[in-house]
């Protein structure tokens, strides 16, 4: 099984930045006199985290330095070295350079490493430091250390070459006075991800001519008026002195050819820095094959220096018109040429490269797969307020209903498209919290994969209903509790291949993992094949921990046991589980999203466990339905068909239950009146309205007095002021203020009928 | 003015040490009760409520409020007062009673009353509508006694049929 790391990447680039922000402002924080243990364990932690991140994905680069970092930081948290100050400074520092090494690996440019391993040799030295040393000791080695962290400044403005770019540029047009030379700079055995480097570095000193890539080896042709030493030190960055070459040329090669005379220098800039772009895209695609025909052609390509030209075509207008400038006329077209002269004055010198910020857009969005981290209480505010503008649109469409819809069209088309509009925008918005359960289920399949062979069973693992999407916050919660149970039903559940076939069973065990949305809730099921649980063992060992059971419990009962504290009825504590410390925090976790957990088994046939969990706000289809003068939803998903029934359809059964016969099916009539409206009297059923619903695999038929037509609406939970209703899953707002109860079909299916003959739901 | 004077002699009493208590005062029927002010979120008619079933008879149902779902209790019914009627003087009481909010049906608000600890009478023991453990005591404001209620514990028991029995005190 391959799985493709760099899905991950994002999300570990995300998490790193915020676990680095949080020990940035912890570090400030700190008072090293008397450090917060708390907080050095959450600085730690941060490094650890980020270190365990950056070995997975093999950034090596960070994974060493963190290494060196987390140890210092272990150091000190232990007490084996005090904190000091200079600590903290350095910690700043190699925070730095960690965001750095990280935006190096997001951007895939390459960072310059001579200042991490600076960073390590000093963390390193502050380790090796003699527990306890004297203060006294601390400033000689610091300053022993201060050279290399102040030489390391230097290389960081290097690596941005972009802001340092210009001035250098403008610096070499204005100061026209040291002659320029064309350097031959020739390197060998280099990565041609280092020519990209390189080549930026090398702007910096003057103009590329030339690129020329041959066999393991790079020739760049460098118009500069720097010196020979200067050019060497920059390269010096990248590769080893030994590698590199650098003859003068002969001064004097012609400047390019479509460039304006005028100013020469300033379009042979972006001409070359377009044939950069050229050259670098080509060699990310095939790097072995020679650039040469994109760079020189490049030279001679007039586009960009065209480009140049135009862009600096208006600066030269406004300088000879200062007049305005001086004389602060009233006359708002006075006005309006300062700002002309002022506009176009800082975009002269922009404009002698004007391929440069559109290549560098173009190359970041392409390496940058952009999102932004938003706080969770945003995202919820956004999600309210739509609730709120789902009801509010669905008010002014009720109003609207009972105008003349002739004499208002234009109204009515209005509305309609903030109808489109409103539920476009809230689907955009509720999206913005959903993923895929797929996320959840694609950890499994290796866990199990690893875990059987470890156990010795064959176990086949199949997940249902990855697509079904999950409130992200719910997801990550739900995360633990689940690898718990499939675990569980590995360990516990599936017996091992032999056993298995005296069992008359296919040898090869089923886990099935299965995601799916039932009135408004989420369940996930994990069921398995295995042995099943027992009860006599369960109640055995119940015994043994001084629960109170006896033998008449239930089955549900008995299961239930299993999430006391401690309970494992495993009969030798494996590294995988048994150690009885799980199920009471599974159910604790599902308890505290607001779930149920539930088992049904049965022995030698398997096990079914049953998290369900309500989504607090989620938006539904319903269909509204009259009960007397109630407004009721039924969840749209859960109806399979409505019917007038037909008085030889239906049957009734002793005890004066009725069933309604529908394509030879024989289904349960359940009248949502007698349930829901205690005063109202028994309709005559061939005279109201027949829902048939389906939920859990169960179906009954409803009967309501009305069908008042299909909804969105807005799931509130009745619990957050009010209590559980049974029957009722939650309410919604209507068009016109009111609230209406969400029937919870379900349970209705389940109870419907004992309810509705004992004329109450309790 | 009557409310500048109530304004100074509440910051007065935030500097006196003498613990001075504000309280809410309604009627239910010809009875005068009152309850602690800070619990109160707003005052507000009594409007239509949707029914919910195989609920006690005293819960009304419940509202939308600014997009809240609020249950609604009429404490006239809980506490077997007199002839219940819903007209335009009926006010509903929006409570904050921890993070709930919970309204309750009363027969008119009257006014806000301060307190003294020592104002505050302990209540007989006596068999009424009400358990004497929802009443923190009797206090005489006119020659009129009001019953002071303990709004929270009363909204929290499982009398109330308010919150889920798990939860209930």
């Amino acid at each position: 099984m391959t799985i493709d790391m760099s899905q991950f990447y994002e999300v570990f680039f995300e998490e790193a930045e915020e676990l680095l922000a949080q020990a940035e402002q912890l570090l400030l924080a700190i008072d090293p006199t008397a450090p917060n243990p708390e907080d050095l364990n959450a600085i730690f932690r941060a490094a650890h985290s980020i270190k365990g991140g950056a070995s997975t994905f093999g950034f090596d680069n960070v994974t060493g330095i963190t290494h060196v970092l987390e140890n210092l930081l272990d150091s000190i948290r232990k007490n084996e070295l005090p904190l000091i100050p200079e600590h903290i400074e350095v910690f700043l520092e190699a925070k730095d350079i960690i965001a750095e090494l990280l935006m190096g690996h997001r951007t895939g440019v390459e960072v310059d490493e001579s200042r991490t391993q600076a960073m390590v040799k000093q963390l390193e030295f502050f380790n090796s430091q003699p527990a306890h040393g004297e203060s006294a000791g601390v400033p000689a080695p610091q300053a022993k250390v201060a050279p290399t962290v102040v030489a390391a400044p230097a290389p960081e403005q290097v690596v941005a070459p972009t802001p340092v770019a210009e001035p250098a540029q403008s610096e070499q047009n204005v100061g026209s006075d040291g002659p320029t030379r064309d350097f031959l700079i020739r390197i060998t055995g280099i990565e041609p991800k280092d020519v990209l480097a390189l080549g930026s570095e090398l702007e910096l000193l003057g103009t590329i001519k030339n690129t020329d890539i041959g066999d393991g080896f790079v020739e760049i042709t460098l118009n500069t008026s720097d010196s020979h030493e200067s050019i060497d030190s920059m390269c010096s960055f990248i590769v080893e002195s030994e590698q590199l070459s650098i003859t003068e040329l002969k001064p004097a090669t012609p400047k390019p050819i479509a460039a304006s005379t005028a100013l020469p220098s300033k379009v042979s800039k972006p001409a070359a820095k377009k044939s950069d772009d050229l050259g670098f895209g080509f060699f990310d695609d095939e790097p072995d094959v020679p650039a040469v025909a994109a760079v020189s052609g490049a030279t001679a390509t007039p586009e960009p220096a065209v480009k140049a030209k135009e862009a600096l075509a208006p600066a030269p207008a406004p300088v000879p018109a200062p007049s305005p400038v001086a004389a602060p006329a009233a006359a708002p077209v006075a006005l309006a040429k300062p700002t002309a002269t002022t506009a176009a004055a800082p975009a002269a010198p922009k404009a002698a490269s004007p391929a440069k910020p559109a290549g560098a857009a173009a190359s970041n969005a392409s390496s940058q797969n952009t999102s932004i981290r938003v706080g969770i209480e945003k995202v919820d505010q956004l999600i309210n307020l739509i609730g709120e503008l789902v009801i509010t649109q669905a008010m002014i469409e009720q109003r609207a209903s009972t105008l003349d819809l002739s004499d208002n069209e234009q109204l009515s088309n209005s509305i309609n498209q903030l109808s489109r509009n409103t539920r476009d925008l809230q689907d955009a918005v509720m999206s913005i919290r959903m993923v895929p359960m797929d996320t959840v289920f694609s950890r499994f399949p290796r866990m199990v994969h690893d875990l059987a062979s470890k156990l010795g069973k064959k176990i086949d693992f199949v997940t249902e209903g990855a697509a079904t999407e999950l409130d992200k916050g719910l997801i990550e919660k739900v995360i633990d509790p689940l690898t718990h149970l499939v675990r569980n039903s590995l360990d516990h559940g599936i017996e091992i291949p032999a056993e298995r076939v005296k069992k008359g069973k296919p040898e090869t065990g089923r886990v099935c993992l299965s995601a799916s949305n039932r009135s408004g809730n989420i369940v996930i099921e994990i069921s398995d094949d295995g042995a099943g649980l027992n009860r006599e063992r369960i109640l055995a060992k119940a015994r043994e921990n001084g629960l109170d059971v006896h033998d008449g419990m239930t089955d549900p009962e008995v299961w239930n046991l299993i999430f006391a504290p401690g309970f494992s009825t495993a009969e030798k504590v494996t590294d995988i589980s048994g150690r009885g410390v799980g199920m009471d925090v599974v159910k604790r976790n599902v308890a505290a999203l607001g779930g149920s957990i539930e088992m049904r088994s049965q022995l030698g046939a398997g096990t079914v466990t049953t998290i369900s969990m309500p989504l607090t706000l989620a938006i539904m289809d319903g269909m509204s339905i009259a009960l007397g003068d109630c407004t009721y939803i039924v969840p749209l998903n859960m109806i399979i068909e409505t019917l007038q029934p037909r008085e030889e359809d239906l049957k009734t059964v002793t005890g004066g239950a009725m069933m309604i016969e529908v394509r030879k099916e024989y289904l349960p009539l359940i009248s949502l009146s007698s349930i829901f409206d205690d005063d109202a009297e028994q309709l005559d059923p061939t005279r109201g309205v027949v829902m048939i619903v389906e939920a859990e695999g169960r179906k009954a038929a409803l009967m309501v007095d009305d069908l008042l037509g299909q909804r969105q609406v807005v799931i509130k939970s009745l619990e957050t002021n009010f209590k559980k209703i049974h029957g009722v899953s939650g309410a919604t707002i209507l068009g016109d203020g009111s609230v209406a109860l969400i029937i919870d079909v379900p349970a209705i299916i389940k109870n419907g009928q004992t309810a509705q003959m004992q004329g109450a739901y309790a | 003015m009557n409310a500048y004077n109530n304004l100074t002699q509440s910051i007065d009493s935030k500097t006196d040490s003498a613990a001075i208590n504000e309280y809410l005062s309604f009627v239910l029927d010809d009875e005068i009760y009152g309850i602690e002010i800070l619990k109160v979120q707003e005052i507000r008619g009594y409007d239509a409520v949707t029914k919910i079933a195989n609920t006690p008879d005293f819960i009304k149902g419940v509202i939308n409020l600014r997009g809240n779902i609020v249950p609604i209790a009429d404490l006239r019914i809980k506490f077997n007062l007199g002839e219940i009627k819903y007209d335009e003087f009926t006010v509903v009481i929006i409570l904050n009673i921890g993070s709930r909010i919970v309204g309750i049906v009363v027969d008119s608000v009257s006014d806000v009353l301060q307190l003294k600890q020592e104002d505050v009478r302990r209540v007989p023991d006596l068999a009424a509508g009400i358990d004497t453990k929802y009443i923190i005591g009797l206090a005489s404001l006119n020659e009129k006694m009001i019953i002071l209620l303990d709004i929270e514990r009363l909204m929290n028991s499982q009398d109330m049929a308010l919150i889920d029995a798990s939860v209930a005190a």
